[in-house]
């Protein structure tokens, strides 16, 4: 084998193909991390630094409670990888340090995905962009928005406004794309670039659009590493080289991610699959006698402290749609090699600790992958940190794991994706049950009266009779499914080109397979309503509906469009392991994934498609008219995949049944079911109940004198 | 055969030792104060069902059914003793553990030859036992308890598995004495194997509501969890000293 490059630093870790052939995480990790079966009693509480900082944090927190919800924005400095100074909260306690700008809590400025949105955020919070930032961003510099704009069909822009297409992102950052910042950590950022510099020198000479395009996005990737680099110089590390020790590969890791979201405000920015990898640094110090536990906890308790404090400028209408200000800090914590070992470590047990430690946060997203393989201490102590805190999500390692190896990481909430081989453009969703809407109104909106779908024949008739609506919907799909897709290809073109994300992209490979993710909303309300028309019997009513201009005066009026429905009878339901409507649910699932599957994607985006809105769900059901399930106008869908509330009657088995039969090869970016449970129904409180009686042998214990 | 239900839980954790299928039957002819269930106490409501039926859904969601099988409760499963026996028998041939929740309230001593069969094919008896004392018993229950124990003692005589479930009410059934009168029968039950102190919730006072009844214990408030751990300590102390008297002799 070749010589390691770098000797000093990695001494203690045993060589591979990482440390002599190429740029490769998963070797390293899976040659030198050590699995761990033990239980949570090595774990150490906040050092008194961790609870000095966590109070200032609260501190400010209370502050932007009080002041609004925004403590401090810049209107001046468009953010970049490299625009502020060092910002701390205590330098002396900081163990990790960086923030996006040049103090905690104070939201940067990020104008290129769309300089509206920038504008509205600051606005709503009493602050005004610069005039000057205004006219670079209007006259000189164009934005991502206004580009996807530019190239909008009426059809896109009318879909849009009536809400069959929704939360796309085309006015902000789509984010989804997960940077390998470990590599920071493993290699420097000198080593990184020469990497680079190498594929450029290897790229394609002929000048295609395709080809220009890599080069100069290669070259991109290259200023962005320089950036970096500075960065690191900012807050005084020399992060050129390898970190050499624990508490350097956190600090490097974490400048990669924070140099992504200065220059990212992504929908989703998403972490990683970082708590193994560091656990091999943390061993390694630990075993040298230089770190001890409470010391290692800190460090972990410190770096999940600066992820709690990503925050973006963003606006009302958008914190709507995600139900708060989500920045899905994804961290993917556990699941199982390809050769069957659980690859949870003593640090797995860490990242979960500083919910003990710091207290219960959304954010990071801690996201165990769950496999029945990992080991039974880790598992109950997930059950325990479930109950205690309610903020761990568990994804199925066990399926994913099938497609994409074990070194892949969740974005969002449950997008899955190979660390710096795999990225994917977010692709938002499409409404489902207001297409089905459609499909009865031959192209109408029931709820703005207007022509948004093709003029196809709309439903006629007393009752609404399953054969007939089935095939106008499969129609109404197909229409979907093509102008969904075309829409996105706008938006990933635009993004591509004037918001491209230089520095996470930095961090992968150089050809990555691409996913093109779709999405669906409202597959219970379209199961459900199906049922409901094979099942029961259900008599559409119809309405005039007037239409309305902008100023609010009416221009025209539509006629007869079905406006609610009355069901008569009853039907089975979703959500109760139930067949006969389960199964219309996984037909829809695969007849739409495939009408998407025949269209043309940038880039050559392998397509995929989730159901999972987690909390846009609400906004949803306010723009979707009454269903032929019975569900009023206005009425929130079910979030992701989940039965409609209050439908599954047979309990927790029955629902998750139905929910586990959808295919996962037709929804590969990711199924998601919201679960509540109260922690008493999960098993008997240990106090109360006093299992294990055995009259012998407590009348033997009281012989012998107890 | 065919049996009323009034509901089935596909996914329990605390009905039996793992996590169960749990079968609610309709009808009962206690009318216990603190009931939690009144929409099953009517025994011609509910859906129709055969033992099949039931073990088909079951087999619909056994991946999830860890160290578990299925419970019967209710409503007051025995009442349908016939219905219970044949899907018991029909679970026991499967290979499913299982498990009847019961209120006892049906046993007669002197005539025994359907719970014979029964408990041929019964795992585990949760047995609730309202009230050690008759006449609180019947104050709570409408019935004395006579039957009860004596159906306590019939399934130690016969070595089958038995939990023992406890409903502490403020003011009602959390009185020391009798506690620790529960405990010293208790010890008189071989096959016992855990007690179940349960603290009585008003999570059921909506259905009074919704079936346009009154609840019976007004605003009697829950029972905390150190009142649970308190009868819960009594209940074992009784169980112990009985145990030790015994010892003596």
């Amino acid at each position: 084998m070749e010589r390691n490059w770098f000797d000093e630093e990695w001494k203690g870790f045993k060589p591979g193909r990482w440390s002599s052939t190429s740029v490769n995480l998963r070797d390293f990790i899976q040659k030198n991390f050590t699995p761990y079966d033990g239980d949570e009693s090595f774990l150490a509480g906040p050092t008194e630094a961790t609870t000095k900082l966590w109070e200032q944090v609260t501190e400010l927190s209370r502050q932007e409670r009080e002041a609004g919800g925004v403590l401090d924005m810049d209107t001046k400095i468009v953010s970049t990888i490299t625009s502020h100074a060092a910002g701390y909260l205590d330098k002396d306690l900081e163990k990790i340090v960086g923030f996006q700008t040049d103090k905690p809590f104070k939201r940067s400025l990020q104008p290129f995905g769309g300089l509206r949105m920038a504008q509205a955020a600051c606005k709503q919070y009493g602050y005004e962009v610069d005039p000057e930032i205004v006219k670079i961003f209007t006259e000189y510099r164009k934005t991502h928005n206004q580009g996807v704009f530019d190239a909008y069909t009426p059809e896109m822009k009318l879909a849009r406004h009536a809400a069959i297409l929704t939360g796309l992102p085309d006015a902000y950052g789509r984010g989804r794309i997960i940077g390998d910042y470990r590599r920071v950590a493993l290699y420097g950022v000198d080593y990184l670039i020469m990497d680079k510099k190498d594929q450029l020198d290897n790229s394609l000479v002929r000048m295609t659009s395709k080809n220009i395009r890599l080069r100069e996005e290669l070259a991109e990737q290259i200023r962005a590493l320089g950036e970096l680099k500075k960065l690191g110089e900012i807050y005084g590390c020399d992060i050129s080289r390898p970190a050499k020790n624990a508490q350097e590969a956190i600090q490097w890791l974490y400048f990669g991610y924070l140099a992504a979201v200065k220059e990212q405000n992504g929908a989703a920015m998403s972490l990683g699959r970082t708590s193994t990898f560091i656990d091999i640094y943390i061993q390694r110090d630990i075993a040298n006698g230089v770190l001890t536990e409470e010391q290692a906890q800190e460090l972990v308790d410190h770096f999940i402290m600066k992820l709690r404090l990503v925050k973006f400028a963003r606006t009302p209408e958008y914190n709507s749609l995600f139900s708060g200000d989500p920045t899905w800090v994804t961290e993917s914590i556990g699941g199982v090699s390809i050769d069957g070992v659980p690859m949870v470590t003593k640090t797995s047990f860490r990242y979960l600790n500083t919910l003990n430690n710091l207290g219960p946060a959304p954010e990071p997203n801690m996201t165990v992958l769950w496999s029945v393989k990992l080991p039974a201490n880790f598992k109950k102590f997930c059950a325990r940190m479930s109950i205690r805190t309610s903020a761990i999500q568990y994804e199925n390692d066990d399926l994913m794991r099938v497609t994409h190896g074990d070194d892949y990481a969740v974005a969002c909430c449950v997008s899955s994706m190979v660390v710096g081989k795999e990225m994917q453009f977010f692709g938002a969703r499409a409404n489902l049950a207001k297409c089905l809407l459609y499909a009865i109104n031959g192209g109408v909106d029931e709820r703005l009266g207007v022509q948004v779908g093709p003029k196809y024949r709309p439903v006629d008739g007393e009752y609404l009779d399953f054969d007939d609506v089935m095939e106008k919907y499969d129609d109404m799909m197909e229409w979907l499914a093509g102008l969904y897709v075309n829409t996105l290809n706008v938006i990933h073109f635009m993004h591509d080109k004037y918001s491209y994300e230089r520095l996470q992209m930095a961090l992968h490979d150089r050809d990555v397979k691409r996913y093109f993710a779709t999405g669906i909303a409202g597959l219970s309300v379209v199961a459900d309503s199906l049922s409901a028309i094979k099942y029961a019997k259900v008599k559409p009513v119809r309405k005039d509906i007037e239409i309305k201009d902008k100023a609010g005066n009416v221009i025209d009026v539509a006629r007869n469009v079905v406006v609610d429905y009355i069901v008569e009878g009853d039907f089975p339901k979703y959500g109760n392991n139930d067949d006969r409507v389960d199964k219309l649910a996984v037909d829809i699932v695969k007849r739409f994934m495939n009408k998407i599957r025949k269209h043309h994607t940038y880039r050559d985006g392998v397509p995929t498609m989730s159901i999972l809105t987690i909390t846009s769900n609400v906004v949803y059901g306010k723009k979707t008219g009454s269903t032929p399930d019975g569900r009023k106008i206005g009425v929130p869908l079910a979030p992701g995949a989940n039965p409609m509330h209050g439908r599954d009657t047979h309990g927790a088995a029955s629902s998750l049944s139905s929910v586990a039969k959808l295919p996962f090869r037709h929804a590969q970016d990711g199924i998601s079911n919201t679960f509540s449970i109260i922690p008493g129904a999960l098993g008997k409180d240990d106090e109360m109940f006093v299992g294990d009686i055995d009259i012998a042998s407590i009348a033997e214990d009281l012989n012998n004198g107890n | 055969m065919t049996g009323r239900i009034h509901s089935v839980e596909s996914f329990s954790a605390v009905d039996g030792p793992g996590t169960r299928f749990v079968v609610f039957f309709q009808g009962c002819p206690m009318r216990c104060l603190y009931c939690h269930n009144p929409d099953t106490w009517r025994p011609d409501g509910g859906r129709k069902v055969t033992a099949e039926d039931i073990l088909s859904e079951y087999d619909a969601v056994k991946e999830f059914m860890h160290n578990g099988g299925i419970t019967c409760t209710g409503g007051e499963p025995c009442l349908q003793i016939g219905f219970l026996t044949e899907l018991f028998e029909k679970a026991k041939s499967k290979g499913i553990n299982t498990c009847l929740d019961t209120s006892g309230i049906t046993f007669k001593p002197n005539d025994t030859a359907a719970f014979d069969r029964l408990i041929k094919s019964t795992d585990l008896v949760m047995l609730d036992i309202k009230h050690i004392d008759p006449e609180k018993h019947k104050k709570i229950t409408g019935h004395d308890n006579k039957g009860i124990l004596a159906f306590a003692e019939y399934l130690s005589d016969n070595g089958i598995p038995v939990w023992i479930r406890h409903v502490v009410v403020p003011d009602l059934t959390d009185d020391e004495e009798s506690l620790y009168k529960l405990g010293h029968f208790l010890a008189r039950i071989k096959t016992l194997k855990a007690l179940d102190v349960l603290p009585y919730h008003t999570l059921g006072r909506h259905k009074y509501e919704e079936l346009g009844m009154e609840y019976p214990l007004g605003d009697t408030p829950q029972m905390s969890k150190e009142g649970a751990l308190r009868a819960r300590d009594i209940i074992m102390r009784g169980l112990k000293d009985e145990l030790r008297e015994r010892l003596k002799k």
